[in-house]
């Protein structure tokens, strides 16, 4: 049944990828080649780091909703302490990380807080231009780390199962993550560092879930004719759809939980990303477990028979 | 239907109890204990600048060569994902998180201070440029001490030091500062010496400390000094146990619902999984910081999918087989390959990223590799012994204790 459609889920698939890539060319345009088209916050692009002393009691919320005013929502805040004299820590005032913004911006959001907390001292807030957290040696190390860590990967899947098994399933994975990077370049919200670990979850998981499945092709398939492998990967996946269905169903309610926890309760947008991420990467990983990884090994495994079949005729 | 035995099925109770309240123990005592990222609970925020002094002239190298420095003397205080990061030309930003010792953190980060090994009569023997390294050890009554070791040039004044002041005291500075006092108690002939008698464990690696980290090429003042709270507010750790909690109590209601009496089972598999991933990072003093609640949070799926395809494989089995516990074992036996390649597949991922990425990547490979450990100990012992448990007190007697309907 699956087996019969998979021309279809290629296609769609495709036409998703496509999509997706194309936004991030679209997006690449404006925000620099080396953002894969995403919108990086201030832990990548570095930006401006206000420290206020706001001089009275003051709670995140409020401080989020002046910043709202000037579409810095994204920006994230810390809340300040110091010692005082008698060594006791107590409220300074609040740190805000943003991206980096004009001078007129700047003072006009002075202006907004200082409106809202009159007791505020301009003499003793810090305004400084900061670097990139996520500096681009960083990054280039991340993306070095991972693409060792997918070659050990098929190293490890073509020593238990195939080469092809192993193609499969990383053609699947990077499937996945295509997806969710072109899901994050059209809708543009603010990328920090906790998008990298969101990533690195959604390739965990799309693995996890497509070796449970070509395990269950590798055990039925054995003794089998060439005829009968469509018949055979049908079967396994059908054989794993319960399965597939429950842990999905179940990671699905942990993160809706933490969604609505996040960002009903935290207002956080930078923690509702990571969460949106990992939503995402659960849907297409098991829809790319289910639809694309095995079907794709069939499809690699006929071209091989196909070839097979030439070499003996010629 | 099989007569339920009341004696194994108390021990089974008992078992489940007391991995629960296990739990909870180290779940009360993590949360005390466990040390948080500066992005979840604050820690220590410091700003310093380079300063020129007379003959030293500042350029792009000797504040790279600095920050190396203060990432090595970081590292010896033991925080797992500092910050140390070039701000501006003349800057460098360092973040601690969880890190709270500030006389520590302070005197170790900007010191630029000068070691030197001085002799009774105020004579210079050498300075720190040819200490080559620092390190507690133990003695044969494993009372600490800090052995050090000195380069070629440096082994060759301090034999010709030891000889001279043998029964006397060498005084070990920090600018004016003496941190140490041996007494010469015999010729050194090799570079490789022991200061004995420098207290506790704590107080020996104190001294060790002081003495490794040398002196930097710049002279740096502190700009900023700050104990900075959570990141997003200081409920953010509240909300996500919380959440956290609603989210694994959905699912453990999911469990029991979909497979009845295993589920229950899986249930406090997965709950005393919590116990030994906690208790783990607890143990191993690691920081949790949100790239690591990622792959925490990996590895919870990763638990529950193993107990699920447990017992999705069961349900087939049973379909096949004459009797119940051969429909398990089987089951068992088939679930357990799936599982172990798909968690190994996983750990050499976790091993690659923790040996190659630094950062945020590195908290994420940490918790993902120990996650994945637990997960795989809970599903392939815990779970399958618990089973075994259940089937021989009747607990579990029939398919329906799986969830199937007319076995």
């Amino acid at each position: 049944m699956i087996i019969q459609h998979r021309k279809k889920a290629f296609i769609l698939s495709g036409i998703l990828i496509i999509v997706a890539l194309l936004t991030m060319g679209y997006h690449m345009v404006t925000n620099g080649w080396n953002t894969l088209g995403l919108n990086l916050g201030i832990d990548f692009a570095g930006g401006t780091v206000l420290q206020l002393n706001l001089g009275e009691d003051f709670t995140m919320e409020e401080v989020q909703d002046v910043l709202a005013e000037f579409d810095l929502e994204g920006s994230s805040l810390q809340r300040v302490r110091a010692r005082d004299t008698q060594g006791e820590l107590v409220d300074e005032g609040v740190l805000i990380k943003t991206v980096t913004i004009a001078e007129s911006t700047r003072d006009d959001l002075l202006d907004a807080f200082n409106e809202q907390w009159p007791d505020m001292d301009p003499e003793d807030n810090l305004i400084q231009s900061v670097g990139a957290a996520v500096g681009n040696e960083q990054k280039r190390s991340s993306a070095i780390a991972l693409a060792v860590a997918l070659v050990a990967m098929i190293g490890y899947i073509t020593f238990r199962f195939e080469f092809k098994f192993a193609i499969a399933t990383i053609a699947a994975l990077i499937h996945d993550l295509i997806i969710v990077v072109g899901l994050f370049s059209l809708l543009q919200m603010d990328i920090n560092a906790t998008f990298i670990a969101a990533l690195l979850t959604i390739v965990g998981y799309s693995i996890n879930d497509s070796i449970v499945i070509i395990d269950r092709i590798r055990e039925n398939i054995r003794h089998k004719k060439k005829s009968e492998y469509p018949e055979v990967v049908n079967q396994s996946i059908l054989q794993n759809l319960t399965r597939s269905i429950n842990t999905s169903f179940t990671t699905l309610m942990v993160l809706a939980a933490l969604m609505v926890g996040f960002y009903v309760f935290v207002g956080s947008l930078d923690l509702v990303v990571f969460v949106i991420a990992m939503i995402a990467g659960v849907i297409t990983g098991t829809y790319s477990s289910i639809f694309i990884a095995s079907p794709l090994w069939l499809t690699l495994k006929e071209r091989e028979f196909r070839r097979e079949a030439k070499a003996k005729l010629g | 239907m099989k007569k339920l035995d009341v004696k194994r099925t108390i021990i089974l109770l008992l078992v489940c109890l007391f991995m629960v309240a296990a739990t909870a123990g180290i779940l009360i005592k993590a949360q005390e204990d466990m040390n948080r990222g500066l992005d979840i609970s604050g820690g220590i925020y410091i700003l310093l600048e380079a300063v020129e002094t007379g003959d030293e002239t500042l350029d792009g190298d000797a504040l790279e060569r600095a920050i190396t420095i203060i990432q090595h003397r970081i590292d010896d205080l033991g925080v797992v994902e500092p910050i140390v990061q070039k701000q501006g030309d003349r800057r460098i930003r360092v973040e601690l998180p969880g890190y709270e010792d500030e006389r520590l953190a302070r005197e170790l980060i900007g010191r630029t201070a000068q070691l030197s090994f001085v002799g009774p009569d105020d004579e210079e023997i050498l300075t720190g440029e040819h200490l080559v390294n620092a390190n507690v050890v133990y003695d044969q009554n494993m009372r600490p001490e800090v052995a050090l070791e000195f380069d070629s040039e440096g082994s060759k004044a301090f034999a010709d030091a030891t000889g001279k002041y043998l029964g006397q005291i060498i005084y070990i500075y920090l600018d004016e500062e003496i941190i140490s006092a041996p007494t010469v108690q015999s010729v050194i002939p090799d570079g490789n010496a022991r200061i004995t008698g420098s207290g506790d464990m704590d107080e020996a690696s104190y001294l060790a400390t002081m003495l490794r980290s040398g002196a930097l090429p710049v002279s740096l003042e502190e700009q900023e000094f700050r104990m900075v709270g959570p990141t997003l507010g200081d409920r953010t750790e509240e909300i996500g146990v919380w959440a956290a909690g609603a989210g694994l109590f959905a699912v453990l209601l999911f469990l029991v619902i979909y497979y009845r009496t295993v589920g229950i089972i899986a249930g406090v598999a997965l709950i005393f999984y919590l116990g030994l991933v906690l208790g783990g990072l607890t143990w191993l003093n690691a920081t949790l910081t949100l790239p690591g609640i990622a792959g925490l949070i990996l590895s919870i799926g990763m638990a529950v999918d193993a107990n699920v395809i447990i017992f999705e494989r069961i349900k087939e089995e049973l379909g096949q087989r004459q009797t119940l516990l051969a429909a398990l074992e089987a089951g068992f036996e088939r679930a357990f390959r799936t599982i172990l390649d798909a968690n190994v597949t996983t750990i050499i991922a976790a091993v690659v990223l923790f040996a190659l990425a630094t950062g945020p990547v590195r908290g994420f490979a940490v918790t993902l590799f120990i996650g994945i450990i637990c997960s795989m100990f809970t599903s392939l012992v815990i779970t399958r012994f618990l089973l075994r448990m259940g089937f021989r007190s009747k607990v579990i007697n029939s398919g329906s204790a799986l969830g199937v309907k007319n076995s």
